[in-house]
């Protein structure tokens, strides 16, 4: 059976990579090998070198700040490194070719996206304008793309993300080279729209025999499609195996950590909530309308009606794809955004209608940790005064403040030396312990969490959300969790309200809704949640 | 397409009627009576009410108003109150030069500038790159009529290859017109050379950094086509946005051009009419400068549609 895999398409041999300036190595020696027809997932957290790897191998690492120190790539027998740059322009798209993260953003906006890639195909001299574009439309049909005519004389802007990715595929594609290199090429995209681009993948590469080198953080995706597995941490390799023998029988201390981390579909079964109810949404609804006098106006209902409630101590899941209206259900409880209609009774009063003045003496009441902690943090203050500032805001004496500021930094993990740094010297995970801070600074009764792991690691996404279940447990605060990530809801939620264009479809427990989903959209949700089958915490498949 | 030409036509015509009411007040309410101008100082008071009567000065100032634009409608701009004759035929006269000199001085910074940016991108931090932006701040900070001067005195006095003043119109002799346009056209274009050629520069460098340069790189796409095709058209819009307001700004420069080269044109015209205090003339310079300008924001927002497909208005 292995025999149509045994040609070798790629071969790294003791890979440096290192800084032009400082010499200082990124990567150290990495080896590795990939065969015709095999998928190889490369995993590792941010800052483990997987992408400088595969730049190297495509030869686009920046001349000007990195450069290969040592080791050797051959792609098909043919040293990518003692390549001239136009014998390594030739063999990109033809012999390798490389599929990134970024779908938004990979695909020159001021060019249609035919043109583009009949682009890949003028530029290694296949063809006349005739024939590439029969064979542009042809890809276009392979990689599933409706209306390929249309899609042809179509700019990026006016495609769908996961449009946009097959476009990207079938112009790394279309000259049919062995190596595929695919950077995190569904991260970007929701969970249905991954499944079908992975499918995709696989697909072509069924029909092509193409050599995968996947490169992905989420070990979801790598239960889903490795045959084997790379993985690396901090520029090192730290262990090679077969999908099997990483993710049920890992040998290093490492590779343990970072799959036990990872969270299951499976909600690890919870006690129903018992607190008051601090927290009651009904019809809160956000209509926009666009468009100007002359065009007519249009309706865009961001958020149909929607009610919910919430506990005291009770973590409460809001999940859906983009556009779900999840973040604007979110801004419109924050008061972040004027709803348009409905009621937010925190307690016994009704918040919805209050001007900004009035507002303000509950607003300590509800706070928010958002997404990405690289950019909700102000860069010129310190730790100190900006888990202050709220405090200092509505009066509390300045000693006192700070004082609370070092039990709340020990309280989410940091210490108390911490505060007089500026958040630049922090790592993702540490500022967003900051942000906690900040958070609870205030003694709010309701926080509301926006994507606040979605840019983590998953090892420190774990410690995060276990941080986060444990604040909840001892103070009470009712949490509102919004997430694209099932798993992460099955692995903090008590209840989960299910979002799809602008309102809610289903809502329940969480064992409820993960295990006996009553509706079609939720078990496509759950059906498309990469990783579903296997339990990562106890290194094993689900029965 | 066409719609939103038409829509950007017709949204130009409120613009236009509040530029017309501001230059008429603007010279209403500056100091300085046209009357008195007109009647010298020995008029005695029966003379001045009865050319003020003449002018129309005498009647409120919104009937003023619609009379001037009536006037306007009809072609009638007015006469000089200095030279007597016809503001429209004073200006016709001086246009020819002037459009002459920002025509070449515009498409000559461009043609030079826009390459040596790419140039400068692509060379970045080697010495060329550096030398080519050295020159770019030298070229900026030189003033129009130093640069001028300097020309004059190298080119015409010393090597003898250009006229030292004067213009002759591109129809009537055709290579005398190169000839003295070619050193105002320098002068001229230092200054927009610099500053299109550093604007093209870093545009470029930061199109360079881009996801779909990588993409492009990764396809296979020879390093010049990444260049002229991927990065440059991606950094157009910058550039003719300072393309743009270099050109709308140029009649500053040209009035300074005209001077030091000694050219019959409409900047010399400007400052002449300003300095006679020939309202109605003035009026109407600045009403046709205003409209140039209006016109070249209109060029601009249509060539951003061209250049750049999002930009839909």
């Amino acid at each position: 059976m292995e025999t149509a895999k045994t040609k070798e398409i790629l071969r790294i041999d003791n890979l440096d990579v290192s800084l032009v300036e400082s010499g200082k190595t990124l990567i150290r020696d990495i080896s590795f090998t990939l065969h015709a027809g095999e998928t190889l997932c490369l995993v590792g957290e941010s800052g483990s070198g997987k992408s400088l790897t595969s730049l190297a191998v495509m030869g686009l690492l920046d001349p000007g700040a990195l450069r290969v120190s040592a080791g050797r790539i051959l792609v098909e027998g043919i040293d990518v490194l003692a390549a001239s740059a136009e014998e390594l322009r030739q063999m990109r798209a033809t012999r390798m070719s490389m599929v990134f993260q970024e779908p938004m953003t990979a695909l020159n906006p001021t060019e249609t996206v035919g043109a583009q890639v009949e682009e890949v195909l003028r530029v290694h001299g296949e063809g006349n304008a005739v024939t590439r574009r029969e064979r542009v439309l042809k890809m276009f049909e392979a990689v599933h793309l409706p209306a390929p005519e249309r899609i042809h004389a179509s700019y990026p802007y006016q495609l769908s993300g996961g449009q946009r990715q097959r476009i990207v595929i079938s112009m790394a594609l279309i000259l049919n080279p062995r190596l595929l290199i695919a950077d995190e090429p569904t991260t970007a995209l929701d969970v249905t729209t991954q499944r079908q681009i992975l499918a995709l993948i696989e697909e072509m590469q069924q029909k092509f025999g193409t050599a995968v080198l996947f490169i992905t953080h989420d070990f979801g995706v790598v239960s889903d499609i490795a045959d084997r597995i790379v993985v690396m941490n901090r520029g090192d390799l730290v262990e090679t195996g077969t999908r099997d023998e990483i993710l049920a029988r890992p040998r290093q201390d490492y590779t343990r950590m970072l799959v036990s981390s990872v969270p299951s579909l499976v909600p690890p079964g919870r006690m129903p909530v018992t607190g008051a109810q601090i927290l009651e949404v009904a019809n809160l609804n956000k209509v926009y309308t666009q468009g100007s006098f002359l065009s007519g106006r249009r309706r865009v209902d961001a958020l149909k009606p929607t009610g919910l409630t919430l506990a005291t101590g009770e973590i409460l899941g809001i999940v859906g794809e983009s556009g779900s209206g999840k973040t604007t259900l979110a801004r419109c409880l924050t008061r972040l955004i004027e709803p348009t209609g409905g009621a937010i009774r925190l307690g016994d009063t009704d918040i919805s209608a209050m001007s900004q003045r009035q507002l303000r003496p509950y607003r300590r009441r509800f706070q928010v940790v958002f997404q990405d902690p690289f950019r909700s943090l102000n860069a010129r203050l310190r730790v100190r005064d900006i888990v202050a500032e709220g405090m200092l805001n509505f009066g509390t004496p300045r000693e006192e403040a700070y004082a609370r500021v070092g039990d709340l930094l020990e309280r989410v993990g940091l210490s108390v030396e911490m505060m007089d740094r500026y958040p630049h010297q922090f790592s993702g995970g540490q500022r967003q312990r900051i942000c906690i801070a900040r958070a609870l600074a205030l003694r709010p009764e309701v926080l509301i969490a926006d994507e606040s792991v979605s840019a983590l690691d998953v090892s420190v996404q774990k410690q995060v959300l276990e941080l986060l279940r444990e604040i909840c447990d001892e103070t009470g605060v009712g949490i509102i969790f919004i997430t694209h990530d099932l798993r992460v809801a099955a692995r903090i939620c008590d209840r989960v309200l299910v979002m799809q264009r602008g309102e809610v479809v289903e809502s329940g427990s969480v064992d409820e809704v993960l295990t006996r989903p009553a509706q079609a959209y939720t078990r496509e949700l759950i059906g498309a949640a990469p990783g579903r089958n296997w339990d990562f915490e106890h290194f094993r498949p689900f029965a | 397409m066409l719609g939103y030409i038409v829509r950007r036509l017709l949204s130009t015509i409120p613009v236009l009627g509040v530029v017309a009411l501001i230059v008429f007040l603007l010279l209403h309410f500056a100091p300085g009576d046209p009357a008195a101008i007109m009647a010298g100082d020995s008029a005695t008071p029966a003379q001045l009410a009865e050319i003020r009567q003449r002018l129309g000065l005498d009647k409120p100032v919104f009937v003023q108003f619609f009379y001037w634009l009536d006037q306007l409608r009809q072609g009638n701009f007015g006469t000089s109150l200095h030279s007597n004759k016809p503001v429209a035929e004073m200006i016709a006269a001086r246009v020819g030069p002037t459009l002459s000199l920002a025509v070449t001085t515009m498409t000559f910074s461009i043609l030079v500038a826009i390459p040596l940016g790419v140039y400068a991108a692509w060379a970045r931090g080697r010495l060329s790159d550096r030398l080519v932006m050295t020159l770019a701040v030298l070229g900026f900070s030189t003033p129009v009529f130093v640069t001028g001067y300097m020309l004059i005195y190298l080119l015409s006095l010393k090597a003898g290859w250009f006229p030292v003043q004067g213009f002759a119109s591109l129809a009537s002799d055709p290579i005398r017109f190169a000839r003295t346009i070619t050193l105002p056209t320098l002068a001229l274009s230092t200054v927009y050379i610099a500053l299109i050629a550093r604007i093209s520069r870093s545009s470029v460098l930061e199109i360079l950094g881009e996801d779909f340069i990588r993409t492009a790189r990764a396809k296979g796409v020879p390093e010049r086509s990444v260049f002229l095709r991927h990065a440059l058209r991606n950094a157009a819009v910058p550039i003719i946005t300072v393309i743009g307001s270099g050109a709308a700004f140029l009649i500053g420069g040209v009035v300074v051009a005209e001077s030091v080269f000694n050219i019959p044109g409409l900047g010399r015209l400007v400052v002449e009419s300003v300095l006679a205090r020939d309202y109605p003339l003035i009026q109407s310079l600045i009403l046709l400068l205003s409209v140039i300008y209006i016109g070249i924001n209109l060029v601009i927002d249509l060539l951003y549609t061209l250049f750049d497909p999002r930009i839909r208005y």
